[in-house]
């Protein structure tokens, strides 16, 4: 097979008017592996938190999860990725799988030399690691571990980059491929710096996405040190409580999503059907803390106003928000901050939920699994709950959507995530098909906004 | 009309030397600086050479509370940004926060690091680790490290393409620039130097069991045997030309083009390989493996048109090409072959310093875009370490002696571990005149 040459006029920036919609999404979420069963639980109000099953538990101080019932035979997983992936990579494997199905491309050689594969994890192949690293160091014994007894797959296991070879492999994707490791904002980046990449006619289409399996004994340890999870571990199915008053820290999750992210024009040749496009995508950081946030927000703010103002939005179209509630006492409390230093009074108005109180928080994937939420949200005129919801928080006075889905139609659903390493990101989708204001050349960010 | 993105501060913390000035000594005078492991024993394993940066003091760049926080890679990450931003001409806290950014890649994360909190967790009664185990393993410790302390408050990024990761860093740069972001901080460090880093990496089959420090990398030669591993890297100020145009900066060069294509197969090694007898490559290779497939120069010769294409430069305008250099037969006459089919038959000559530090991965390709700014900036294209004798099919045109640059553009190209391919084009400032800074 010959390459074609290179197609499009290169990066132009901002001002391509080039742009990216959505027609593809597949999800491995805790409480249902797909994409349908993942929004029947987020919808139903469902937890799907529990006690770990994937090791004793007993020993650490968070002893709870939401874990994936992850067949990879029924997801199609071949033996040889098996043998070769660790679970996070087979996560994306069936997800990319889901979301290529789902967008009905049938691509052909010129389309594969053209589309790309942007996956975030935030720690990579962590279980593969330290299953091999037990082994090899027999059960911590030895700083200069046994080489002789590594697997062949230990290479793949120590670089995430392979997430995305092993996803461009399976489909035979030539496009740029890239990992985006921006710890738990990694899911949304991912999806923004594929949708750079359209717009700046980098490539026509991306599989787009996150996934991660932390749930092994070095990641809950780690979280367990610094009390960053919840210690609830009387009542798993109650203990993700983002917004209440009585919330006590993140529960660890695993799972993953994938988008199929395509240039308008190119979706629109061949009558795609269109979740919706991404209106706007900005990041900041807040220069703070490894994992402590500045009360004001305003970091995570400013990305919000970026994100509008790239998608020429006010505050007041926002019909949804996907909020990060992670369920930490800072963490809610910062977001909250955020929403309304961003979108003024109408930050009262808009419905917002956290998903994590159902399916937990896995990391870097959580931001692309409420990517996918959002999308199917602008797609079903549902808003997910914020389940587990029962005690009001003074420092969080917004409308929460507590445990029941509401129907209302879903215009413009905007997702935030925030980092260790202080990173803020955001990022707007739209419901196709209305007309929007203005035109010309997108703004980029000002003087003023920097000065803020 | 968008902005364009120079480089105008260069960091170096490699094998070859800490700071721009010292590598680039070492690169004229290529001295080799390979050497036996000395992080730890690695006298058991099969590969014990390994380009260390000697004689680094982490205590210079950063206080102890910032250093007990953070593994050797990110030790090393903030002596290189802090060198960047000092060649710049730029303070090291940020003027206008939200107008700095600083995307880095990062292949493995901070080996040393985790894999002492790992053998707390196992070997220990406790069942615990750290409290900065949660912030020192991950691939973002460095960059949310660098953004807190110099107060780099834009959009920030971490990408991992094995060791194709360092050119895309500075892509990603460029796109910041575009979208309004005028300084932004690039580059990659690496320390994949543990006991059980390396251990992961001898299963790739690609590192060379050579233990004479002096034969044990020569990619494109006949005596190729795999490459040595090595930690360091470089970091940049990319910078909004008008921005640097405005404050009198220095300016390296611009970076004017770029691309990415992956393989969509699988590396396999067949040939140099160090790897214990149960990781030997008839067992890292599955049986499904295309044995032409991951050899085939087809993408990465694509990736180096593209960005040749997108900087508006014809082939034979190219005055260098860096290579990535790999030193596995294979890889080598793949890229052979991909050069040669991107220039007709007429690659312009070609010089690799690889050889002098061993490959450093994402860190090792910000390396070399490093020695391609300054090889234009001393206005001096610098002799290639090897190959002596060059391999069948690897029959290129390398730089024997140092020699005046033409066009002043280069091209550097990287490839990462299961079908990454990078390439980047730059093109050189004139070099300063006779008293000028």
């Amino acid at each position: 097979m010959t390459a074609p040459r290179p197609t499009g006029a290169g990066p132009t920036g901002a001002a391509s008017g080039r742009r990216t919609v959505v027609t593809g999404v597949g999800v491995v979420a805790p409480g249902g592996v797909t994409r349908d069963r993942f929004w029947k639980t987020i919808t139903e109000g469902r937890t799907a938190t529990r006690r770990i099953t994937f090791f004793d538990p007993s020993p650490y101080r968070s002893q709870i999860a939401a874990e994936c019932d992850f067949d990879p035979d029924a997801a199609g997983i071949t033996l040889a990725e098996r043998r070769r992936a660790d679970r996070y990579v087979q996560f994306a494997l069936a997800c990319s799988a889901e979301a290529l199905a789902d967008s009905g491309l049938d691509l052909t050689d010129a389309d594969r030399a053209v589309t790309g594969v942007v996956l975030g994890t935030a720690v990579g192949g962590t279980m593969a690691l330290e299953q091999e690293y037990v082994t090899v160091s027999d059960a911590g014994r030895h700083w200069l571990v046994d080489h002789r007894l590594g697997g062949p797959y230990l290479y793949p296991a120590l670089v995430p980059s392979s997430l995305a070879a092993d996803v461009a492999c399976r489909h035979g994707l030539h496009g740029p491929a890239q990992v985006i490791s921006t710890g738990c904002t990694s899911g949304i980046d991912a999806i923004g710096y594929a949708h750079q990449l359209i717009v700046d006619g980098e490539a026509e289409i991306v599989l787009a996405g996150a996934a991660d399996s932390p749930i092994s004994p070095v990641t809950v340890a780690s979280f367990d040190a610094i009390k960053a999870t919840s210690p609830d571990n009387d009542d798993p199915a109650h203990a993700s409580r983002p917004f209440d008053a009585d919330r006590h820290g993140f529960v660890l999750a695993e799972g993953a999503a994938v988008l199929v992210l395509e240039e308008a024009e190119h979706a629109r040749r061949r009558g795609a059907h269109v979740y919706c496009e991404v209106a706007g995508y900005a990041n900041r950081s807040n220069g703070y803390h490894m994992t402590g946030l500045r009360p004001d927000g305003v970091e995570m703010g400013l990305a919000i106003a970026a994100a509008l103002r790239q998608g020429r939005l006010d505050p007041g179209q926002v019909s949804y928000i996907s909020a990060h509630g992670s369920g930490t006492r800072q963490n809610d409390r910062h977001e909250t901050a955020a929403f309304k230093w961003a979108l003024g009074p109408a930050a009262y108005q808009v419905p917002i939920s956290s998903i994590k109180s159902m399916v937990g928080h896995s990391l870097g994937a959580i931001g692309s699994i409420e990517m996918a939420a959002c999308a199917l949200a602008i797609e079903y005129g549902v808003v997910p709950p914020t389940a587990n919801w029962s005690t009001r928080d003074p420092e969080c006075d917004l409308d929460y959507v507590p445990n029941e889905a509401r129907e209302v139609p879903v215009d413009v659903a905007l997702s935030v995530g925030s980092g260790f390493g202080g990173f803020q990101s955001a990022m707007i989708f739209r419901r196709v098909g209305r007309p929007t204001r203005g035109g010309g050349p997108l703004p980029t960010s000002t003087a003023a906004e920097r000065a803020a | 009309m968008s902005a364009r993105a120079v480089v105008t501060g260069i960091g170096v913390v490699a094998p070859s030397g800490i700071g721009a000035d010292a590598h680039w000594r070492t690169v004229l005078d290529r001295t080799r600086r390979t050497g036996p492991i000395t992080l730890f024993d690695a006298e058991g394993y099969p590969t014990t050479v390994a380009g260390e940066v000697a004689g680094f003091t982490a205590g210079e760049y950063a206080d102890t509370r910032q250093l007990v926080q953070t593994d050797r890679w990110t030790h090393l990450g903030f002596a290189a940004t802090r060198l960047a931003l000092a060649d710049a001409g730029l303070p090291a806290r940020a003027p206008d926060p939200y107008g700095y950014a600083v995307t880095l890649a990062s292949s493995s994360g901070g080996n040393l690091f985790g894999q002492r909190e790992l053998q707390r967790l196992w070997g220990g009664p406790s069942r615990t680790v750290g409290a900065y185990q949660s912030i020192a393993w991950f691939y973002a410790a460095s960059v949310g490290q660098l953004s807190i302390h110099h107060q780099f408050k834009g959009p920030c990024g971490v990408l991992v393409a094995e060791a194709a990761g360092g050119l895309d860093s500075l892509a990603h740069a460029v796109r910041t620039v575009r979208r309004g972001t005028p300084v932004v901080i690039a580059g990659a460090t690496e320390c994949p130097l543990s006991p059980y880093a390396l251990t992961c990496h001898l299963a790739s089959g690609l590192l060379s069991g050579v233990a004479d420090p002096a034969g044990a990398y020569r990619p494109f030669d006949a005596a190729a045997s795999g490459y040595v591993p090595a930690e360091g890297g470089a970091v940049f100020v990319v910078e909004d030309r008008a921005h640097a145009l405005d404050r009198g900066a220095r300016i390296y060069g611009e970076i004017t083009g770029w691309a990415a294509t992956h393989d969509a197969s699988h590396t396999t090694a067949s040939t140099g390989v160090a790897a214990g007898p149960d990781t030997g490559p008839a067992e890292a290779t599955p049986a499904t493996a295309d044995p032409a497939g991951p050899a085939d120069p087809i993408w990465y010769a694509r990736a180096l048109r593209l960005a040749l294409d997108r900087a508006g430069v014809t082939p034979d305008e190219v005055d260098v090409v860096l290579p990535d250099a790999l030193g596995v037969p294979r890889y080598d006459r793949a890229e052979a072959a991909a050069l040669r089919a991107v220039f007709a038959d007429r690659p312009p000559p070609v010089t690799t310093q690889k050889p002098l530090t061993g490959r450093a991965h994402q860190g090792g390709s910000a390396l070399d875009v490093a020695t391609a700014l300054l090889a234009f900036r001393h206005d001096t294209l610098p002799a290639s370490a090897g190959p002596e004798d060059p391999a069948d099919g690897c029959d290129l045109d390398f730089l024997r002696e140092h020699r005046r640059p033409r066009s002043r553009v280069a091209l550097v190209g990287a490839r990462g571990f299961d079908g990454f391919n990078s390439a980047l084009v730059l093109r050189g400032a004139p070099p300063p005149r006779q008293g000028e800074r």
